[in-house]
């Protein structure tokens, strides 16, 4: 069965792949139909939409580990719908939607909502994140394996926002996920060192009064879950990874083979804690803006393989949630529209990573830990069709009321950053083109 | 917030400028005020002079010292004080925030004596009507005349010297510029002079 | 000058300006007629989401010194307790004709967070925000310090700092906006801060801040300090951990008796004793210490009308 937009064919020309030679790419079918003279060559060529490439990236569609949709329960501050357009044009092709809605993505029931409103969207793989513990209340585990064997394939579990922070129980997620191959994903935040915190612990909250979130209370529950994951041979993944310490630490487990996995998110490579002295919450995050030593840590640990992934913690609030007394106000940024630029500010223009290295860490490794079939893949013949085309010469100035996103807690507001997304492939469907929303994957697709 | 007369608060560079007062004249004309307000008041008995800042003040301070030279019984720190009238402007919304002065009254107090209020500059009467309200919420005093060294005109109110030093026919473009050396300095060196300045 | 809301972006000639126009208007205070006309016809509110009644009649009294028309808004009992947000709060105020808003709330940052915003266009005074500042407390701390120090040099305290004058402030640093508020202020006018507290109650990244740290009240009094500020402490403290009793903590680093004579041992009478209010008698501070006559602690509350008038006076004349 095949409906007309499952044909659509795009002839992309001139592309540098990973930044190399300019090269043509055919998309047919949903696949990488051929490469460099062949693509012009190729019959189906014909019948192709060209897109120029010339002068622009082709990037593996990114993949994100970590993204708030909000959707079932916070539907004011962001529905799948509305998170996935802001995804597909902030270059991705897949996210892991975090569990932390309402009701809690901790059974088969809500994971399968959370999937089938992503494939109804059709701008990118929703893949949901499952819950570890019930309620994300931190006391009994979640049915892991039903949320694993449902048709959302769970394979990433996270109470992220919370920590699991009881040993025991972390343990035991620890060891049972590896029955599906799947990974716990923790926010690493010892909750007795964090009580009240509203932003990092250092000579900045000193002097505005506000109580301090230690590096010490993300450390050492790091240290905590590495030697946890050594001692039951499981894969674990820390997220958004925010300090010099935690780095040190990682850094430590992987020379000693642990299995771990570690993510940072584009504000912690640009922001520090010296923003919080506008009292503007726009600036409040969990974990919180460190100190420049910190983001200086985290760019070393990406650009040499310690921190692997890039998550962006893509967390929209409505406006009054944000509009308020610091202490008052929700955690969280948006992230899906200025990844790509914020990376490429802080990585590349920087030459700590090559556009080789940024596909490493944006896709191909992100799907790797979540298990995302189809996604991550070489720019190769016969790899599914999903692809990022980028100006990287372009430059931008942030305007959070211009995105897509619900969501108009950008830090990055009225920053000029470089790099935009032109074009954005799903499975060989246009999402974006020319820097806009084209069109979604339609239902019959996805046969 | 800027200091009341910050630097910055720039006057142009006048066109013409022309002496009116020397300091001499001055002297004189202090001479003849201090003894029109003996005259007037028939002696020093409860006399009081309060000299409005900046200026009037040690205008006050130089008809004290005539007065006390005139009466061996007067002491020119019982005669003399200061009063500022800053918080009763009618213009404090306008321009910059104004520093209020010192206000020094004589230890006998305001009650049932006489005020000669002193300033440098009578113009449209405003700052002697802040004066006045000033007085009133310190003490009451029987009666309070005025003493000027200069009136220039251009009055907005009911209000007129009781002891002019010169009457100066001036232009609403013109500028009566003050200069006296205890505050006032002209290359390094005090200077002691009326002049008008002309912006137009 | 447009709003007040920290001594740490205060310079040292607004600060002095401050205290200069402050010793006016604390001679209106001894005159018959306590009133000037000044702010006629304008309005001033006065925004309270903690209870501080000292502090709230102390902004009022200034204000209405000054001819002000003075709006009183406690966030207990009124629609804030039903969330309304402080934004919503802050524009009735000024819809109802407030021109400067005088804030005391519990969040760190909540004055900046209306000076900075486009929520309403009025002056903002910070009356205490949070743990994170208290500039008229130590304005009026300044000014109190300021006439001491002139009485000691015996000069002038008009267009003086305290240049030379050695503060000590002892108690929880960690919790007070006081204490911040007067190391900025303090240091500004030239004057050296000594802090001393229990480790538990200094901030981390005190270490950077410009005073000097000392756990230990006997060595930083046997210094010579020109003056000694205690800081309220509030005994649940004790249920956190930052100390392990009362008793304890007032044996080492309250100001008792023992140590009121110690000082009178050394011969150190021109040593002073503040405290912001209220004090917690036999804890942080003895009846004999508070009682003393080295205690400032009803000059600082008659200062305090005195500097507020100067500030809200500052803050509402002029263009701006």
């Amino acid at each position: 069965m095949t409906s007309t937009a499952a044909t659509e064919t795009h002839l992309i020309r001139g592309a540098s792949l990973l930044g190399g030679e300019p090269t043509d790419l055919l998309l047919a079918d949903g696949r990488i139909a051929a490469v460099g003279d062949a693509a012009a060559a190729d019959e189906r060529a014909q019948q192709a939409t060209v897109v120029d490439a010339d002068g622009l990236i082709a990037l593996p569609g990114m993949v994100d580990l970590h993204t708030h949709l909000r959707e079932p329960g916070r539907e004011d501050a962001e529905t799948v719908e509305t998170g996935t357009r802001a995804a597909a044009l902030g270059g991705f092709t897949a996210v892991h939607a975090m569990a932390n809605s309402n009701p809690v993505a901790d059974t088969a029931g809500v994971v399968e909502q959370v999937w089938s409103l992503g494939r109804r969207s059709g701008w990118v793989d929703v893949r949901p994140v499952g819950a570890v513990t019930v309620g994300l209340a931190g006391e009994r585990l979640s049915e892991l394996g039903a949320m694993a064997e449902s048709r959302a394939a769970v394979r990433v579990f996270s109470d992220d926002g919370i920590c699991v922070h009881d040993p025991v129980l972390m343990r035991r997620a620890l060891e049972y996920v590896k029955s599906f191959d799947g990974v716990v994903a923790q926010h690493a935040q010892e909750p007795r060192l964090t009580e009240g915190a509203q932003m990092n612990e250092g000579t900045v909250s000193a002097v505005l009064g506000l109580p301090g979130w230690p590096a010490v209370a993300e450390e050492s529950i790091i240290a905590r879950d590495v030697l946890l994951a050594e001692h039951v041979d499981s894969r674990l993944h820390v997220c958004h990874v925010s300090t010099a310490g935690s780095v040190d630490i990682i850094r430590w487990a992987k020379s000693r083979g642990i299995n771990v996995t570690a993510e940072v998110t584009p504000h912690h490579l640009l922001l520090t804690d010296e923003k919080a002295r506008t009292y503007n919450p726009v600036y409040k995050v969990n974990p919180p803006l460190r100190r420049e030593k910190d983001v200086m840590a985290l760019r070393e640990a990406l650009a040499d393989g310690t921190i692997d992934i890039i998550g962006t913690d893509h967390a929209p609030h409505p406006t009054e949630a944000k509009e308020c007394e610091w202490a008052q106000a929700a955690m969280g940024m948006t992230g899906l529209e200025t990844a790509l630029s914020v990376v490429q500010h802080t990585m590349i223009e920087t030459g700590m990573m090559t556009w080789a290295d940024f596909a490493r860490v944006t896709s191909t490794t992100p799907a790797e830990i979540g298990l995302v079939a189809d996604q991550g893949r070489p720019l190769a013949v016969g790899e599914p069709a999903n692809i990022t085309l980028v100006d990287a010469d372009a430059r931008w100035t942030v305007d959070p009321e211009a995105m897509a996103t619900m969501g108009r807690n950008s830090p990055f507001s009225g920053l000029e950053l470089p790099g935009r997304v032109r074009a954005t492939f799903f499975h060989g469907t246009a999402t974006v083109l020319d820097g806009e929303l084209n069109t979604p994957r339609t239902a019959g697709e996805w046969a | 917030m800027n200091p009341a007369d910050s630097p910055d608060r720039s006057t142009p560079v006048p066109t013409t400028s022309r002496t009116v007062l020397t300091g001499s004249d001055i002297e004189r004309v202090l001479t003849r005020i201090a003894h029109e307000i003996i005259e007037a008041n028939k002696g020093t008995e409860d006399l009081v002079l309060l000299g409005i800042p900046t200026r009037g003040y040690p205008l006050a301070q130089r008809l004290g010292q005539r007065i006390a030279a005139a009466d061996p019984d007067v002491k020119v720190d019982e005669l003399v004080g200061q009063l500022d009238v800053t918080m009763y402007r009618d213009d404090l919304r306008h321009g910059t925030s104004r520093t209020p002065a010192p206000t020094r009254i004589p230890g006998g107090g305001l009650d049932d004596k006489v005020v000669v209020l002193v300033d440098d500059v009578l113009y449209s009467g405003r700052t002697i009507r802040a004066a006045l309200d000033a007085l009133a919420d310190i003490g009451r005093p029987k009666t309070v005349r005025l003493a000027v060294l200069v009136d220039r005109g251009h009055r907005e109110l009911p209000i007129r010297a009781d002891h002019v030093g010169k009457n100066l026919p001036t232009a609403t473009s013109e500028k009566v510029k003050v200069r006296l050396a205890e505050l006032d300095a002209l290359d390094g060196e005090p200077v002691n002079e009326v002049v008008i300045e002309d912006h137009a | 000058m447009k709003h007040l809301l920290s001594t740490y972006d205060l310079g040292r000639e607004d600060a002095v300006r401050i205290l200069d126009v402050a010793e006016e208007m604390a001679t209106v205070g001894t005159r018959e007629i306590k009133k000037l006309p000044a702010l006629r016809g304008r309005t001033v509110a006065t925004l309270f989401f903690e209870d501080s009644t000292r502090t709230r009649i102390s902004f009022e009294a200034a204000a209405k010194r000054l001819s002000a028309d003075v709006i009183n808004f406690a966030a207990k009992g009124s629609s804030v307790s039903k969330g309304e947000s402080l934004k919503d709060t802050a524009q009735t105020l000024e819809a109802i004709g407030a021109e400067a808003v005088v804030i005391r709330h519990g969040a760190s940052g909540a004055a900046a967070r209306l000076a900075e915003t486009d929520w309403i266009s009025s002056a903002v005074v910070n009356a205490g925000d949070g743990t994170h500042e208290h500039p008229t407390q130590a304005l009026l701390d300044a000014f109190t310090l300021r006439q001491h120090w002139a009485r000691v040099k015996g000069v002038d305290p008009l267009g003086t700092g305290l240049d030379g004058m050695s503060v000590v402030i002892v108690g929880d640093v960690l919790h007070s906006r006081v204490a911040r508020s007067n190391l900025w202020l303090l240091k500004t006018l030239g004057a050296d801060v000594t802090f001393v507290a229990p480790p538990t109650l200094l901030p981390i990244g005190a270490d950077a801040w410009p005073c000097t740290i000392n756990y230990d009240l006997d060595d930083a009094l046997a210094a010579g300090p020109d003056a000694v500020m205690m800081l309220r402490v509030q005994a649940e403290r004790m249920n956190a951990a930052y100390f392990p009793s009362t008793a304890e903590y007032s044996r080492r680093w309250g100001f008792d008796d023992a140590r009121l004579a110690m000082l009178d041992a050394r011969g150190l009478d021109d040593t002073i004793i503040l405290h912001p209010g209220p004090m917690n008698r036999g804890l942080e501070i003895s009846a004999g210490a508070a009682d003393s006559p080295r205690a400032v602690v009803l000059q600082q509350v008659s200062n305090g009308v005195a500097v507020r008038m100067a500030v809200l006076y500052l803050l509402l004349s002029g263009d701006h």
